[in-house]
């Protein structure tokens, strides 16, 4: 068909066809050079930021002790294996659910400055853990991170229940995910000052987001979820893709508007609610990782959000290296960091769009 | 080919009934224009023929099945809609937005067949728009743009179009340049074109009928010369009027030159029909 007189572009896609069975494949031209960069980056700051910390251990010895192998010091097993590696590999876990939540509530609500807080999980998580620190007495803290899930999700749905009634607009979701955050907001300010010092702070620190002292179960846990909502997330692109076009022109071809929002926007809640499980809430990743991948790769969802998932990883391993390196040996919460980076890449982004 | 037929539609937002107990067949092959004042209910019930809005009561037909109860898929095979404010996210190009008419075709397993391919390239050549397919859509015209829409439900492949105000917001050239594309595909293609439009006189000029809508109600319903009369002009829109046939294609062209008592500008020009 394609021929060396062509008059039409090459498409943004490489196809890959059978006649028998009759099947098509479309990869996408610039993920297929884009995401395995960022593999490769991810891989390198994974490597170096596991070498850095209290004291260094060389590269090379990070790979061996991570793979099992012997280093010679007896204590590199234990620092990579046990103290550092489960804490980046929750950071890494952490911004891959964030960007492709972030990536989905961008979609949906076709607004690229929208991020998982509208959904309303940080604002329940964080009335949920601090209501639940303040109002009792003896606080078991192993019984925070169902709080913080419980409220996450509940808030979600509360928002999506209000959303729908008339049809769940994303114009409508926009304006109660902000409201609902800064009802939360106003209700954590409220806990926090009936808290006592000590426990004030550890609210602080768990609402600012923190890795400190992350296990492997909680690897575990994240990489369940995230294994199962991430791939599902991307089995809706194409979808994705149409809601783009708006819900008039995405019904005109034939998508099934309000029960895919639904089921997107319950996997975008599911992925930060479970982030906020993990490290409390950790601002900004959800914003700017989608929006770094929509530079790398453009506006197709089935490249745009593995694209999100890795830039999000990427930036909370180097945010967590830098947690724990600025100011060593006090360790900095993640959460601060990435607002440290984030912020100003809003405050870039609102500049730009202004102009 | 197939028809629409509304049967006693009531559509309404929130609530409010804007059109009630409508009935209304919409022939196969023919271009359809509706018109009306602002408010009156065209764009409503367009999107209700498009299954955009679930009707209060009555049904829509098409091909005499109920189209709030067909695989809404399977409609989009049939039925291409153009709405009047569709978004397209920065940077995608006329090509990517064209190949997204094929979804209604496609699944996980059949993610761009030679079919959609060829679809494509129809569609992009028939709106002519081959020198622009590389270019991202926000660097086009508004005319450019406009067309590569109708591009889009081209690619869909279906024998129904409906458009919700396709010309609003552009010039006249860009206008009259979708116009003509519009009433190509009805020639070529046989394609049964529903429109919404403001313009009378673009309606005379291209609808094979017209159908007038005041307060949710049809006025008037035929051939653009029973239809556009100085009678209706003064019922419907309120405005002092004459009707004369175009001198090149022959149609009726309406020519207002005041509003009637009642209307809502100016108590003023009230005065003035009083005066004269």
């Amino acid at each position: 068909m394609t021929t060396p007189t062509d008059p039409f572009p090459r498409p943004g896609w490489i196809t890959l066809r059978s006649r028998r069975p009759a099947v098509s494949f479309r990869l996408d031209r610039r993920a297929m050079t884009i995401i395995p960069l960022l593999l490769v980056a991810l891989l390198l700051a994974l490597i170096i930021s596991t070498s850095q910390g209290e004291y260094d251990i060389p590269m090379l010895d990070v790979m061996r002790a991570a793979v099992g192998l012997e280093t010679g010091n007896p204590n590199h097993a234990l620092v990579v294996r046990d103290f550092r590696l489960p804490r980046i590999l929750v950071a890494l876990l952490i911004g891959a659910a964030l960007g492709v939540s972030g990536g989905i509530i961008q979609g949906v609500t076709r607004n690229d400055l929208a991020d998982p807080g509208l959904l309303g999980v940080n604002a329940g998580a964080g009335v949920l853990v601090v209501g639940y620190l303040t109002l009792v007495a003896a606080p078991d803290t192993t019984l925070l991170p169902w709080l913080a899930l419980a409220g996450g999700l509940g808030a979600a749905a509360i928002i999506y229940g209000l959303t729908r009634r008339g049809g769940s607009s994303p114009v409508r979701l926009i304006l109660l995910g902000v409201g609902l955050a800064s009802l939360g907001a106003a209700l954590i300010n409220y806990f926090i000052t009936r808290l006592e010092v000590d426990s004030a702070q550890r609210a602080f620190v768990w609402l600012t987001g923190s890795v400190y002292g992350s296990t492997w179960a909680d690897v575990r846990l994240l990489l369940v979820w995230a294994g199962l909502l991430i791939p599902a997330a991307m089995l809706m692109s194409r979808q994705l893709n149409a809601m783009a076009l708006g819900d008039a022109a995405a019904v005109g071809l034939g998508v099934r508007v309000e029960p895919y929002r639904a089921v997107l926007l319950a996997a975008a809640a599911g992925l930060a609610a479970i982030t906020v499980t993990a490290a409390g809430t950790i601002a900004f990743v959800g914003l700017v990782a989608p929006h770094l991948a929509r530079r790398l790769v453009g506006p197709a969802h089935e490249a745009l959000l593995p694209a999100a998932a890795l830039t999000g990883s990427l930036l909370l391993v180097v945010a967590d290296l830098a947690a724990r390196t600025v100011i060593a040996p006090t360790e900095l919460p993640i959460g601060v960091t990435t607002a440290l980076i984030g912020a100003p890449f809003f405050a870039w982004l609102l500049y730009k769009r202004g102009k | 080919m197939e028809g629409i037929e509304a049967k006693e539609l009531t559509l309404a937002y929130n609530g409010t009934p804007v059109i009630e107990q409508l009935s209304a067949t919409i022939r196969p092959g023919e271009i359809t224009a509706l018109v009306g004042p602002n408010g009156c209910g065209k764009s409503t019930l367009l999107k209700g023929l498009a299954r955009l809005l679930r009707p209060r009561g009555g049904t829509v037909l098409l091909d005499g099945h109920a189209i709030h109860d067909l695989p809404t898929r399977e409609l989009a095979r049939q039925l291409g809609i153009l709405p009047q404010t569709p978004t397209a996210p920065e940077g995608l190009t006329v090509y990517e937005l064209v190949a997204q008419g094929r979804f209604p075709h496609q699944g996980l397993f059949h993610q761009w067949s030679a079919e959609d391919e060829i679809k494509t390239r129809e569609a992009i050549t028939a709106t002519h728009l081959i020198p622009f397919a590389d270019r991202p859509l926000d660097t086009l015209s508004g005319g450019q743009r406009q067309r590569a829409w109708i591009a889009l439900t081209l690619a869909q492949d279906t024998s129904i179009l409906l458009l919700d105000e396709p010309t609003t917001y552009l010039d006249i050239g860009h206008q009259l340049e979708v116009m003509e594309l519009i009433e190509r595909l009805n020639r070529e293609r046989q394609m049964t074109i529903v429109l919404v439009l403001h313009d009378l006189n673009q309606a005379a000029r291209f609808g094979r009928r017209m159908i007038v809508l005041k307060d949710g109600a049809i006025m008037a319903d035929g051939a653009p010369w029973d239809v556009m009369t100085r009678e209706m002009l003064a019922a419907v829109f309120r405005v002092q009027a004459d009707v004369i046939p175009d001198p090149v294609s022959g149609v009726p062209i309406c020519l207002p030159y005041r509003t009637l008592e009642g209307s809502q500008p100016s108590e003023n020009a009230a005065a003035n029909f009083l005066r004269d």
